[in-house]
């Protein structure tokens, strides 16, 4: 049987019903994780002893009556920036390369409480810091469609290792698209949530009020089914939100007969958007007026601003939580020669200098930049202003509709090396994602089909805060209707 | 040359622990002199991942705080991050507060110690709240030996209190301190230990000299780590010194002269110090995306209102009106603290007079206080028994003398009563006509003294109390010598 076909809610069910033991769903992705890995290098660190320890205990359980959730028994990849305590945790670092944290990240312990099996942990940017997965300490990751390609960043390994079965369900996060661009250019789901859903507690920050937990699945009801697990407020989290969390699942099936979605113009009319993307684009509000929806144009006037700004958020606040890693207590520490004249500033400089890949290393000046002395007013003052101002529009925006569709990606998944001499080309790829984080608001990557050359499509929905069962129920109303990838990628 | 006539001008930034059983941001204790590194946890020691949860207690006594120092609040106070690097910084950030700090303007006012009738009025700048930083220890005998750092008391809550450059005086400065020292404990917001670190002060220094009719003011130099109030009367005198022979010698003006370390102010009387600006934005403050903006309630406000009790200016104000105690004697008493004055208001609620109870707790209580080193808390003689005592007196049935015995017997004997006591010690109240017998039979044994008082010589009177005593202990001395004269001149 090909474990990798079932949905992860199938694979629950049947492990409830003790058709199948979580022990044998376990060891088989497992075995796959292993044997695919060499190639995709999607994982940092897989852990079968600790899977299988899991797996039997969620076997044992359920054998005694016990079903901790609907996802119980089944196993699941978490991003490499969330701690955990049974795993070292490294952020695809040289800094982190030897950290093991004395504590798990609350999205995972919500995991494993609900009897889910983390068998590794996944591949991605430095910190987080990028959309390729190029920048791991831990070297590329592939996307299992198209090797030659990037599986999208920083939630790559996540997004590779769900592409290539290697595991029914990835956790990922997403801090400027790091869930959704992946997910867009591996062809499988991702969502990242209101901020606040998820408890950010654990999960090693990038930009504190742009990070977001979110999880990538193939089936949208997979995405539903284990956000409901992930989410909900976290004392440990101050900017947890309080909010009651919906049955994600229940409103899947609610018919979208007279719902408003929102065609973004400036999205959809940018003149970097690949022809087949946009298409696809096309392709779905044509699907969704089918389904009985109404299209409204709508227009996000500050989009253009949404890049620079987030690209002043979120290195500022990524230099103060950077500024950890100073060698002193944990993480990797440099030599220093004796002959320099204050060894502290040498030790730290030097370790920072040398723990840091490139990318890291230009974030963290940046944001140093522009919280410096001086260009405070002009620079950092200056994008919360205009985040302001861009939250305002979505505000708007969905005052007259209850969603928004659009492209994940000015284009499908590109070369590896592509983009690597020319950060702010890369940069601009994330044009159409980082508004939903400036805005604090849910956001999906659905697959749409394929290009010619065969790369996977995606279409990106957007909601108002705390509205992500409605995101869920439009993509799991595109799901039944067309898009979805019922083959795997060719690994 | 003549010496050219000058005035110190001086501000305290005082650092004070609150007294919180947990740390500002986690749930660590905040005990003082555990084995290093055993009050830590993921959050204190800034491990990646984890995230500050603000302390709810620590608000309440900034409040309290704020109230008694006549600050005013706002509505909104919010957090900040102030980056640099340190070793016992472990997150490379402190978590403060920059421009909108929990207390705002206010003053504090007390007893002028050159003019105790008058009162001086210190303004405060404001009082912002932040979490303290660990300590390290350089093991300097070793030489080239390792440094060691304890994280104990990083995060645990600081307020700190800052003054305007009110103060003229070494001396100033320090009853400033005292009367600051003396408010927190009365309010019970900090034990004020300047040994354990819960109160340090920093001065900033300056000199303003009068010559040819215009004021020069000197650079201003921030002295830090000031260990006891004696030690900041001491540094301030020396640093005026130093400043005026430096002036002298090279004419150094404020704002003029290189820059140093330690920083300049501008020109007296005009806006901030140039030098605070220069270094503020050095710390690249910005709003901590980790934590919420607090909002300050009607209701917090009339709770820390009715927590406030009574503060020291009130107690001596009481003292001088109610109780009718001379200005110097009220400011003795209240400078013990609320201890002190609770025992003198018990004292008077059972009936004893109030100048004998403050002359008792002046002279006998408080030099055991410090003889014993006891709290007045701990005294072993309580308030109700003092005033018993100090009744007897009043009502003549015990001399100070016999009145002080029963005090030396109570210390030993804490549970007796005044009858026990006397009964213990053979003291009993001689009745008149013993009193005139025994008067009577010295009479008789001394005609030498009788002739010299008829005479008109009465220093014999004194030697007849003396031997008074010796025949009956328990004999009054003034009964006596009032009786033996009376006699004398009615024969």
């Amino acid at each position: 049987m090909k474990l990798e076909e079932l949905s992860a809610v199938e694979l629950g069910r049947r492990i409830a019903a003790r058709e199948l033991s979580s022990r044998e769903v376990t060891l088989y992705f497992l075995d796959r994780a292993n044997r695919l890995d060499g190639e995709l290098n999607a994982f940092i660190h897989i852990d079968s002893e600790e899977g299988l320890r899991l797996a039997e205990s969620a076997d044992n359980a359920i054998s005694h009556g016990d079903v901790a959730s609907p996802l119980a028994g089944v196993p699941v990849a978490i991003k490499d920036v969330l701690c955990t305590s049974s795993m070292p945790t490294t952020c695809g670092s040289k800094m982190l390369e030897h950290y093991q944290p004395p504590y798990t990240a609350t999205a995972v312990k919500n995991l494993t409480r609900a009897g889910l099996v983390p068998i590794g942990k996944t591949n991605m940017d430095e910190f987080a810091m990028g959309g390729s997965t190029e920048t791991s300490h831990f070297g590329l990751t592939r996307n299992p469609w198209a090797k030659d390609r990037t599986p999208g960043g920083s939630s790559g390994g996540a997004a590779a290792s769900l592409a290539a079965g290697m595991v029914p369900l990835s956790i990922g996060s997403d801090t400027g698209g790091s869930v959704r661009q992946p997910a867009a250019f591996c062809g499988v789901c991702g969502i990242k949530p209101t901020y606040g859903r998820i408890s950010r507690h654990g999960l090693v920050a990038f930009a504190s009020s742009l990070d977001q937990v979110g999880p990538l699945a193939h089936y949208v009801e997979d995405v539903a089914a284990i956000l409901q697990l992930l989410s909900g407020h976290d004392n440990r989290d101050s900017t947890s939100l309080k909010q009651p969390v919906p049955r994600f699942t229940a409103e899947l099936n609610k018919s979208l007969k007279g719902i408003r979605v929102g065609v973004i113009h400036e999205h959809l009319e940018h003149e970097a958007l690949d022809s087949e993307v946009r298409a696809a684009v096309l392709d779905g509000q044509r699907v969704l007026e089918d389904l009985g929806a109404t299209l409204v144009d709508v227009t996000l006037p500050h989009t253009k601003y949404s890049v620079p700004t987030y690209y002043l958020v979120a290195p500022s606040e990524a230099s103060g939580n950077l500024s950890r890693y100073d060698g002193v207590h944990f993480g990797f520490r440099s030599r220093v020669s004796a002959a320099l004249e204050s060894p502290l500033d040498a030790m730290i400089a030097r370790s920072r200098s040398l723990g840091f890949g490139a990318e890291v290393r230009r974030r963290v000046m940046l944001g140093t930049f522009a919280l410096s002395a001086g260009y405070y007013d002009a620079y950092y003052k200056k994008a919360l202003q205009v985040r302001r101002l861009i939250a305002n529009d979505y505000r708007a925006a969905f005052e007259r509709v209850d969603v928004l569709l659009g492209p994940v990606t000015p284009r499908p998944a590109f070369q590896l090396g592509e983009n690597t001499d020319d950060p702010v080309r890369m940069y601009l790829e994330d044009l159409f994602t980082v508004g939903a984080n400036l805005a604090g608001i849910p956001a999906m990557s659905i697959p749409a089909g394929f290009t010619a050359g065969g790369l996977p499509l995606a279409l990106h929905l957007e909601g108002p805060a705390f509205g992500e069962s409605r995101l869920l129920n439009v993509a799991y109303q595109l799901q039944q209707a067309k898009f979805f990838n019922a083959k795997l990628a060719p690994v | 040359m003549t010496a050219i006539p000058y005035t110190t001008v001086i501000g305290l930034e005082v650092h004070v622990q609150l007294k919180t059983k947990s740390k500002l941001f986690c749930g660590c204790s905040t005990e003082f002199g555990a084995p290093p590194n055993t009050q830590v946890c993921p959050v204190c020691t800034g491990q990646p991942g984890a995230l500050p949860v603000m302390n709810q207690r620590a608000i309440e006594l900034a409040l309290l705080t704020g109230m008694a120092l006549n600050c005013r609040i706002d509505e909104v106070t919010k957090w900040d991050r102030k980056n640099y690097f340190y070793p016992d910084l472990p997150k490379g950030y402190q978590i403060s507060q920059f421009d909108q700090p929990i207390c705002g303007a206010g003053y504090l006012e007390f007893p002028d110690p050159d003019q105790p009738e008058k009162l001086m009025r210190v303004r405060l700048t404001r009082a912002h709240l932040e979490e303290d930083a660990g300590k390290s220890m350089h093991d300097e005998a070793a030489g080239k030996a390792d440094s060691r750092i304890d994280l104990n008391r990083t995060g645990t809550p600081l307020l700190e209190i800052v003054s305007e450059p009110d103060l003229r005086s070494a001396q100033a400065a320090k009853a400033y301190l005292t009367e600051l020292r003396l408010l927190l404990t009365f309010l019970g917001v900090s034990d004020c230990n300047m040994q354990e670190g819960s109160l340090r002060a920093d001065a900033n220094v300056n000199l303003h000299i009068e010559q040819d009719g215009r004021s020069i003011a000197t650079p201003i130099v921030e002295i830090k780590n000031l260990n006891s109030f004696r030690a900041v009367e001491r540094a301030i005198s020396y640093e005026s010194q130093r400043q005026y022979d430096l002036w002298k010698a090279t004419g150094q003006e404020l704002g003029r002269a290189p820059k140093q370390t330690r920083g300049w102010d501008d020109t007296a009387g005009v806006t901030q110090p140039q030098r605070e600006k220069e270094e503020s934005s050095d710390y690249r403050y910005f709003p901590d995306p980790d934590l919420v903006p607090i909002r300050i309630t009607a209701a917090q406000l009339s709770a820390a209102e009715k927590a406030l009790g009574e503060l020291p200016s009130a107690a001596r104000q009481r003292l001088e009106t109610t109780h009718e105690l001379k200005a110097y004697d009220a400011d003795v008493i209240v400078s013990q603290g609320k201890g002190m004055v609770v025992y003198f208001d018990k004292a008077i609620e059972a009936g004893a007079p109030a100048r004998r109870v403050s002359s008792w707790l002046q002279q006998d209580v408080l030099r055991t206080l410090n003889e014993k080193n006891l709290t007045i808390e701990k005294f072993p003689v309580t308030a109700k028994q003092l005033a018993e005592l100090l009744i007897a007196i009043e009502a003549g049935k015990l001399d100070n003398s016999r009145a002080k015995t029963v005090f030396a017997f109570w210390l030993e004997h804490p549970k007796a009563d005044l009858a026990m006591a006397m009964n213990e010690l053979g003291i009993e109240t001689v009745d008149d006509g013993v009193l005139e017998t025994l008067c009577r039979e010295l009479l008789e044994e001394h005609p030498q003294i009788v002739e010299q008082v008829k005479a008109g010589n009465l220093k014999g009177l004194g030697s007849l109390i003396g031997a008074a005593k010796k025949k009956n202990p328990n004999a009054d001395p003034k009964q006596v010598r009032d009786l033996c004269q009376k006699l004398i001149m009615s024969n």
